[in-house]
């Protein structure tokens, strides 16, 4: 009985067979094909990152040591640096969030006329340079701009002088660029959301807001954690913006290690900042594949 | 439907437009702006012209947009063969080839863009490869880190695509060369071509790595848009700006055009 029980699986794999012997016999071949690109990356990607590591031990006069480490982690620099970075990819990543969610939200189950026309518009902003907006913003909010302009011509002084060149300004320019990054993946999330559960939860009772809190969060959670993660790891990363507003105050990792680099050519000073700031990333960046492999959420639309 | 009552409605489509129009509809206005403005110290500008458009299109401008087309086709089409290449072979190979290969060619997304040109500076001044002071620290560079999105994007179209279609092929006798060129490469062209695409648009605003690495005579538009508003000719700028989104667009829209002629010749075979 258990004989003719296995049997028919057995019997209906039979072209397969062949194939997967060959399959099996070419494995090591195969493998093969996988070097040429590797090497590649090994090349002109580990290999570079690897040198960085030990030349942030090396300094100027080719000394074997930690005195690079010590004099760069001592420096008032770089722990302004350090602070400016966690508190700017922090803020904007909370702001994104919250900016990202609430649109999202409109666009999935309050649409209105032209809603399709402002997530093309969404799209397309995934596809600028950041430092675009970085750009746009002097004209906004710089001292000569429209903001303060308008706000001259209606009497109320000039109330922005100086936010261009804020840590907040940077923020808002992040919150701006990386807002499509969190919305992408709730908008595939909310998709799948059936709109007959927001009727059935309505007419029991629920006002919006508990329907938010009871039926669309527990949804949303997996696509704002992997879309939330990204972008903190984008915006630890973020140069464009910053260099672009170009306030002498607000100077962040990826600064730093440019101007030691290219701008005083200190290559182990900007080497040793280079290590604490890829240790950064590299950290939350695991934490962000956990959680893209835990729910799936990244393949919502994200690339990496 | 999530808010029933039309005041209800209303008030939150005025709250999304407060969100909405200052945090992207402006900056994306102000710059078309900024581009054709003549003389601007007001709210909107005092006068027009195009003065600043023509500049953006003639001299060093124009050297440095011929510049950015050609790293981008250049850095792409590399990141493109070793990307489409890479994630093909990681299919075939053990797991734990593949699974290297996928860690590999994800990482760049998590390294930040000086740090790349960084690496570039320090591998790569001296030694047996030297590039630092050419053309192709610049396009080595930019491949680095669009590697990534095309090998992912051609990751996310083999998961899609059906491997028993290959198999079939090569059970009817065709070569593996044949089964990849006349199967599976025609098969992942919207992947690949996705990824040319998303390739070519980053590369031309990449600005990180670029200004690390770049040698004077090797300028690209987003580097000389920074040297002109670090020297406070934001105008000219913004209207630097725009020829670069304007030329994205359109190297995105020949793309485009070529993957339909491609798409074309098959079909009538």
């Amino acid at each position: 009985m258990t004989a003719t029980l296995t049997e028919p699986p057995i019997a209906t794999k039979p072209t397969s067979a062949p194939v997967r012997e060959r399959r099996g016999r070419g494995g090591a071949t195969r493998a093969l094909w996988v070097l040429p690109p590797l090497v590649l990356a090994a090349g002109f990607f580990l290999y570079p990152l690897a040198l960085v590591v030990k030349q942030s031990f090396v300094d100027k006069n080719e000394n074997v040591g930690l005195d690079v480490w010590r004099d760069v982690l001592n420096s008032p620099s770089f722990g302004d640096a350090l602070w400016n970075t966690v508190k700017i990819a922090v803020l904007s990543t909370l702001g994104c969030l919250v900016v990202g969610f609430f649109l999202a939200l409109v666009l999935s189950f309050v649409p209105f006329p032209g809603s399709r026309a402002v997530s093309r518009i969404v799209d397309t902003v995934l596809a600028f340079p950041s430092f675009l907006i970085a750009l746009a913003f002097t004209f906004l909010y710089g001292t000569a701009g429209v903001v303060n302009a308008a706000a001259d011509k209606l009497g109320l002084g000039e109330p922005l002088v100086g936010f261009l060149y804020s840590p907040w300004c940077v923020v808002l320019a992040e919150i701006t660029f990386y807002t499509p990054f969190v919305m992408r993946p709730l908008l595939a999330a909310f998709a799948l959301v059936p709109r007959e559960r927001l009727d059935v939860a309505a007419s029991l009772g629920a006002g919006p807001l508990r329907v938010i809190r009871q039926v669309l969060l527990p949804e949303a959670w997996p696509a704002l954690a992997a879309g939330g993660s990204l972008t903190l790891l984008l915006t630890l990363n973020e140069f464009g913006i910053v260099l672009f507003i170009g306030a002498k105050d607000v100077t962040t990792l990826p600064m730093l290690v440019h101007a030691k680099g290219a701008v005083t050519f200190d290559y182990p000073g900007a080497c040793v900042v280079a290590v604490v700031e890829v240790a950064l990333s590299l950290t939350l960046y695991t934490v962000y594949r956990f959680v893209f492999s835990r729910t799936g959420a990244g393949r919502a639309g994200l690339v990496a | 439907m999530l808010v029933w009552s039309r005041s209800g409605r209303a008030l939150v489509w005025a709250l999304f437009a407060l969100v909405f129009a200052p945090l992207v509809l402006a900056p994306l206005a102000i710059l078309g702006i900024a581009a054709f403005a003549g003389d601007w110290n007001s709210v909107l500008p005092a006068s027009w012209t195009s003065e600043n458009i023509r500049e953006a299109t003639a001299g060093t401008n124009y050297d440095s947009l011929v510049v950015s087309i050609e790293t981008a086709l250049g850095a792409s089409l590399i990141a493109i063969v070793v990307g489409t290449w890479a994630a093909i072979a990681a299919r075939g190979a053990p797991r734990f080839v593949r699974r290297l290969t996928d860690a590999v060619f994800h990482l760049p997304v998590a390294v930040p863009s000086v740090v790349v040109g960084l690496g570039m500076l320090v591998a790569f001044s001296d030694g047996p490869i030297l590039l630092n002071g050419t053309k192709w620290i610049v396009i080595a560079a930019h491949a680095v880190l669009v590697v990534t999105f095309a090998y992912s994007t051609v990751s996310a179209g083999l998961d899609r695509t059906d491997a028993a279609f290959a198999e079939v092929a090569a059970s009817l006798g065709a070569s593996p060369a044949r089964v990849l060129l006349r199967v599976r490469l025609p098969m992942l062209l919207p992947s690949i071509t996705a990824a040319a695409s998303l390739a070519i648009a980053l590369s031309m605003g990449e600005v990180g790595a670029t200004i690390m690495v770049y040698p004077a005579e090797w300028r690209t538009l987003p580097v000389s848009i920074f040297t002109l508003t670090d020297r406070g000719k934001v105008l000219l700028g913004s209207a630097v700006t725009v020829v670069l989104l304007v030329a994205t667009l359109v190297v995105l829209m020949v793309v485009g055009l070529l993957k339909g002629r491609v798409e074309e010749r098959r079909r009538r075979r």
